[in-house]
């Protein structure tokens, strides 16, 4: 648990840096599957990541002091910045800073989108399925949940495996 | 306290929704937040969010302070809980389980068939914030150049060179200061 507060740095990458390069806590593939795990399930990346290299090293207490050290200095800090936020935020000088902070992150959010999405964006069932998701929750405000139980079960059917292909060596399970 | 209880129903829900990272629930958050329950304005939202990426740690850490406009120091650490530990937990529990199935083939499927929905939701949350960071129909027209020049020059940086996004956030917000005054 020793070092687990200098996580702070809040993106994946530099986590990898730690746990694998610095730490060694995981190996480079253990990392990866526990990547695609935190991707998959419900909340942040980043801190199921946390949770699963804690868990793997210690157990709960583990996962516990990892999400603790990955929130707790942004949040102190944040608080801060939000205290001075609702005393200032009226000041003309601090808005317009705001609005320019403000308009930055939307370019920050807009990247990293086309980044993750990549390739996404050129194949058209793909591309198809980020529409839709736009559009539904976007434009036409359909709720979230609505939509995932809509769209989900037809995208994860269209990648359905290929049953007969893998159905031999690995048991399909009943879920989804 | 009825503020409260609707800010942990409304927290933990996104955070058991979050599919793909925080970003995916950003649409619903901003119509929760604002729409629904009156706690921020859509204006303070954005700038509450971009609050979130001048600190350490992941950047939806924001949502506290949501939370303090809505029910003050109990508000803050209250909805950090539900927006962190509902996601933790399943987590916790479902890599328990499935470093049991790692083969399965329905994992890749899963992964797959979400990503573009994931992509999807992103985008619809850079358009929930874009919107009120963007665009200001009540500001004069240089002024719109500007919030978008910045948005677009951030982008273009990023995928030109590897650079710290909190620097390009603090330059931003120290131009705007010159600029949108």
């Amino acid at each position: 648990m020793i070092g687990i507060t200098s996580f702070g740095g809040g993106l994946v990458a530099y986590l990898r840096d730690v746990v694998v390069d610095r730490e060694k806590w995981l190996d480079a593939k253990e990392f990866m599957a526990a990547l695609e795990m935190g991707q998959t399930l419900p909340g942040l990346n980043s801190t199921n990541l946390a949770v699963i290299v804690g868990r793997k090293l210690r157990g709960p207490a583990g996962s516990v002091c990892a999400v603790m050290g990955l929130i707790l200095p942004g949040a102190v800090i944040l608080i801060i910045l939000g205290l001075l936020y609702v005393r200032f935020h009226n000041n003309p000088d601090v808005a317009a800073a705001l609005a320019g902070v403000a308009a930055a992150a939307v370019g920050l959010l807009l990247q990293v989108t086309l980044k993750i999405g990549g390739r996404q964006f050129l194949n058209f069932r793909d591309l198809f399925f980020i529409l839709a998701t736009f559009l539904m929750v976007g434009v036409l405000h359909v709720s979230l949940p609505a939509t995932l139980f809509m769209l989900a079960p037809i995208a994860v059917w269209l990648h359905r495996p290929a049953a007969l292909k893998k159905a031999a060596t690995a048991t399909p399970s009943k879920e989804s | 306290m009825k503020d409260l209880i609707e800010l942990l129903n409304v927290f933990a829900l996104l955070s058991l929704l979050a599919v793909g990272g925080g970003t995916a629930v950003l649409p619903d958050m901003v119509h929760e937040t604002v729409t629904v329950h009156h706690w921020v304005t859509s204006t303070q939202f954005a700038s509450i969010y971009s609050l979130g990426q001048l600190a350490p740690g992941p950047n939806m850490t924001m949502v506290g302070i949501i939370g303090y406009h809505a029910a003050g120091v109990a508000g803050y650490f209250l909805v950090l809980f539900a927006f962190y530990f509902p996601a933790s937990m399943l987590t916790f529990i479902v890599s328990q389980i499935w470093d049991t199935y790692q083969d399965n083939p329905w994992r890749d499927a899963i992964q797959q068939g979400l990503a573009p929905i994931t992509i999807g939701l992103m985008l619809a949350g850079v358009y929930a914030v874009g919107k009120e960071a963007s665009f200001h129909p009540d500001q004069p027209l240089w002024y719109n150049f500007v919030t978008l020049a910045f948005g677009m020059g951030v982008v273009g940086i990023l995928f030109w060179k590897r650079v710290n996004p909190a620097l390009l956030i603090l330059l931003c917000g120290a131009l705007g200061w010159f600029w949108l005054r």
